[in-house]
């Protein structure tokens, strides 16, 4: 089944508003999660939602309009709204618009999917809940929670540039977290990261993560943070696992390089960049073990896609080569106006809801060592991973994080587990004190960025391995 | 363009409708809930001085829990034709049936009626269940809010301006298989607009029940005096700091201890701080939700929650006793109370939280009135008479990126935004960077700790539509500022 014609609908009406561009994106989208507690299960819940969402271009203003009726007569009224909302954009009128020209395409494109996550029975994905979190409870932990999350896509996506691409994204994930409850505090450990791991993939990527046979062990670690020592505070050597490290980039790298925050136009809400677009291709941002790449084709990674939601194809670009500011994740009319060649990154979270510029994979490129190498060669430190807390200004610039757990590292050796680890710093400093950096990269998932109004929720992955810091803050504590 | 408000009924008439099809199909033995809401939700977005993102969506949600067998599923779908619906109750009857057992399953809500708020602006019109609607808030058209926008860039005169100006219709309906029915529609509209100038930002925003009260050149010129206020920051180092926080700064400690705090999933399971008939706050604390609205401000949400209960005003903290947490009937069992009215769609997972918290403001003081304001002073009006008190210390606007470092002492990590001030002797004296704060937010107002409270109660939004904070500005002992500009 194709909805290319109610889209076709939607933007002619558009054009026959006043228009000069329009697209239109119709979107189904069912959805299943569940979450378990203590070996049972807590909540069972699906989704299913279709609608379609116009964008209108009316001289140099926008208006977008989307309602959930896929009728020809729906998507032309929608049309036409769109371009009445836009007639209204330009009472605050701003200077030309511009769009960085793509192909047109006519194409279609699917995410990997080996194992059908929607084909697998409820009450299966129920058994692995259920037994990871029972395990968790029996191995000592006072509370245990397992979730996981089904998204399955498709995408009718029409533009007045003669656009017409179809796309099927099935994304999934899990995992198991459990708390020990002391004197006036809680510890929690979390497997495979800190809200599961996730990717555009099929249930595969569930089985691989060995819930049920991970889930004892955070039990034992989390009741053991309990009487752990606290991270000591003061500058020291910092070695960060994978996990904390997809989140760094996440929030220190991958918002500072959008261009729409670059450009001001997500000033009062999600906030602005410390970039400044005169210095993109010689700003150092961090040590010359610093490469991070945009790239929305990775196979199976949470952030990937064929097209983006102008129908720009996914292509890998380098955001900072050598510790250089390279790159920007950009759409078509951000790009115009910064004077840039290349969009690719506009995606919305759902039919009712405007494409804007967001992350898709935005990771690091593998370094020279291990983690094993790393630690040897620290004579004193703290590791830390598993993210439990983060914050960063609004400029991307001063961040802090918390960790689920901790270690000392003495003599190139792990020692104690420490509790309650947390470090503070400020980015471009941060990364350019990066001097070890390892080859055993995951491509995280993170599947619930936060951007825009009204709010948006992105599915974006993040390559990492762990990595070394020095003279970092860490040990903050209220 | 507007919005087609000609739906009286119509939810509740699908809502019955679905409960209906999940007895034909599943059998009279079935538990049916069914919310149905039709929102439309407009955004006029501007940035760089300019209308750049400037959307509309209206959208009819129909959800379903069903418990049937004593096992649970949940669903949804925007597809509410007699095929969309039919599929979504066949799909839950299926998965239902193969879920594991759900032992935690509070049963349904019976028939009960809705709280009036008989006296308030708009109620006991039409169903008499409007609550203060304004229905020229639900109809605005995308040039009302326009005019808004920009009526606060030209306020700012020539610095440069972005936020946003929202209205929200909602018309929602519920019914369930035990025979409690009821139905409600609310309108929210809200500004939110900074001003900058050479890396300086300032901030005003405003939310409630009609778009009329929102006076985008008001709110214009106050943002802007906040940005020409904050040029040539200092930085201060790092420490303890006696502060005023104005209302903007107040809604996000009302945000975190609804969320964290009087969260009744997390009372239940002692992640919260929270201990009813304890003695936590400051004695000047009194908090409460009111999801009704107040005899001046239309109610800001529906007058009943997810499972149907009908929503009325909760005393949280009372003379700095915490008296309550909210609960849906999954956590009121678990905690052996009862419903406070705070079902949603994801509460059985995150929790009961309270979503329209109010921090009582302090009486109008006697004290002698203070000189005209300054129409080029960064303090708010609300916070002018704490900022006189305060010998030396920080007058912070806004919070930013707050995020728990410990959920059970509610230990919260954040930045200041949107303007710092250094106070001496009641004056402003210098604008000041922004600062990281690392601060348990129950022990900023534990007893001794408030030194005042504002008289004035602002209306502020939140980032989602529907919550909305009534907060005054605070004058705080202690605010731990553990980092700076400079790290």
């Amino acid at each position: 089944m194709s909805h290319f014609d109610e889209a076709s609908a939607a933007v002619q009406a558009a054009l026959d508003a006043g228009a000069r561009y329009a697209d239109c994106r119709v979107m189904l989208r069912r959805t299943e999660s569940m979450s378990a507690r203590d070996g049972d299960v807590e909540e069972l819940s699906s989704g299913e939602s279709a609608g379609l969402g116009v964008r209108a271009l009316v001289g140099s203003s926008w208006g977008f309009y989307a309602v959930p009726d896929l009728s020809d007569a729906a998507a032309r009224a929608a049309g036409g709204r769109a371009a009445q909302i836009a007639v209204a954009s330009a009472t605050v009128p701003g200077p030309p618009i511009d769009l960085v020209p793509t192909k047109a395409v006519e194409a279609s494109w699917a995410s990997d999917c080996a194992i059908d996550p929607l084909g697998i029975s409820v009450s299966a994905k129920g058994d692995l809940l259920v037994g990871a979190t029972a395990a968790a409870k029996a191995a000592g932990a006072d509370l245990a929670e397992g979730v996981y999350q089904i998204w399955d896509t498709r995408k009718w996506f029409v533009s007045s540039d003669g656009h017409r691409i179809d796309q099927h994204t099935r994304e999934c994930g899990a995992g198991v977290t459990a708390m020990a409850f002391g004197d006036g505090e809680i510890q929690r450990r979390s497997w495979p990261s800190h809200s599961g791991q996730y990717g555009s993939s099929g249930w595969e990527l569930v089985d691989s993560l060995d819930l049920i046979g991970n889930a004892p062990r955070m039990a034992e670690e989390a009741r053991a943070l309990l009487t752990a020592p606290l991270c000591p505070t003061g500058e020291t050597t910092l070695v960060l696992g994978g996990e904390q490290l997809a989140l760094q980039i996440h929030e220190s790298v991958g918002h500072a390089i959008e261009l729409d925050r670059i450009l001001g136009w997500e000033a009062a809400f999600a906030g602005t960049s410390w970039l400044e677009l005169d210095k993109l291709g010689s700003l150092r941002y961090g040590s010359e073990l610093m490469n991070i790449t945009i790239d929305p084709s990775i196979p199976g990674a949470l952030g990937s896609f064929g097209y983006d939601d102008e129908g720009t194809p996914a292509t890998r670009r380098a955001a900072v080569r050598d510790g250089i500011w390279v790159g920007v994740l950009a759409g078509r009319d951000s790009a115009a106006v910064a004077g840039l060649d290349y969009a690719g990154s506009m995606r919305s979270d759902g039919w009712a809801r405007l494409p804007m510029v967001r992350m898709t994979n935005v990771g690091l490129e593998p370094g020279p060592h291990t983690l094993d190498e790393i630690i040897a060669a620290t004579d004193d430190g703290v590791f830390m991973d598993i993210n439990r807390s983060w914050s960063i200004d609004d400029r991307r610039l001063n961040f802090q994080f918390g960790c689920e757990i901790g270690y000392e590292i003495k003599n190139g050796r792990l020692g104690r587990m420490l509790r309650n680890p947390t470090y503070t710093g400020i980015g471009p400093r941060f990364w350019q004190s990066m001097d070890m950096l390892s080859s055993e990269t995951v491509a995280w998932g993170t599947p619930n960025c936060g951007k825009g109004q009204p709010g948006q929720i992105g599915h974006t992955g993040h390559p990492a391995a762990p990595a070394r810091f020095t003279d970092v803050r860490v040990g903050v504590r209220g | 363009m507007s919005v087609d408000i000609v739906r009286t009924g119509a939810e509740l008439e699908l809502a019955a409708r679905v409960v209906e099809l999940v007895r034909q199909v599943a059998g009279p033995s079935a538990e049916a809930e069914v919310m149905v809401r039709h929102e439309a939700e407009a955004l006029t977005r501007f940035a760089v001085s300019m209308i750049h993102q400037n959307v509309a969506d209206a959208a009819t949600t129909v959800s379903l829990r069903l418990h049937l067998d004593g096992r649970t599923a949940t669903g949804s779908t925007t597809i509410v034709n007699a095929d969309g619906l039919r599929g979504l109750v066949d799909w839950m009857v299926t998965a239902v049936r193969v879920s594991p057992p759900d032992v935690t399953w509070p049963g349904l809500t019976p028939p009960r009626p809705l709280h009036q708020s008989a006296g308030h602006h708009g109620s006991g019109a039409g169903s008499g269940l409007d609550f203060g609607f304004d229905e020229a808030t639900a109809r605005a058209t995308p040039a009302e809010r326009a005019e808004r926008v920009r009526d606060f860039v030209r306020a700012a005169e020539g610095l440069e301006t972005a936020g946003y100006c929202r209205t929200t219709y909602t018309s929602a309906a519920f019914a369930n298989s035990a025979g409690q029915s009821c139905e409600g529609r609310t309108a929210e509209a809200a500004m939110d607009g900074i001003a900058r100038l050479s890396g300086a930002d300032g901030v005003a925003r405003l939310a409630g029940g009609r778009l009329a009260d929102l006076d985008g050149a008001l709110l214009g010129a106050r943002a802007a005096a906040k940005a020409r206020a904050g040029q040539n920051p200092i930085e201060l180092a790092p420490g303890r700091y006696e502060v005023v926080l104005e209302p903007e700064a107040v809604a996000d400690l009302l945000d975190n201890f609804a969320i964290f705090g009087f969260n009744g999933k997390a009372y239940a399971r002692k992640q919260s701080f929270a201990e009813i008939g304890a003695d936590q706050f400051d004695p000047s604390v009194s908090l409460m939700d009111e999801p009704l609205g107040s005899r001046a401000e239309p109610a800001p949400g529906l007058p009943f929650d997810d499972e149907g209960t009908p929503r009325d005003w909760l005393v949280l903290v009372r003379e700095g006793v915490t008296k309550a947490v909210a609960h849906d009937r999954t956590s009121a069992a678990e905690a052996g109370a009862e419903s406070t009215g705070h079902a949603s769609g994801v509460s059985r997972t995150w929790g009961p939280h309270p979503t329209n918290l109010r921090l009582e403001a302090a009486s109008p003081t006697t004290e002698p009135t203070l000189p005209p304001a300054d129409p080029t002073s960064p303090v708010a009006e609300s916070a002018r008479p704490l900022v006189a008190h305060l010998e030396r210390g920080l007058l912070i606007t806004d919070l930013w990126y707050t995020r728990v470092l410990d959920q059970k002492t509610l230990v919260i990590t954040g930045l200041t935004r949107n303007g710092v001030w250094l106070v001496e002797n009641g004056e402003v004296t210098a604008p000041v960077g922004n600062l990281r704060f690392t601060q348990s937010y129950p022990q900023a107002l534990a007893a001794g700790m408030v030194l005042g409270i504002g008289s004035e109660s602002v209306l502020l939004p939140d980032r989602w539509s529907g919550t909305r904070y009534a907060a005054p500005a605070l004058h705080l002992a202690s605010w731990n500022l553990t980092g700076n500009a400079s790290g």
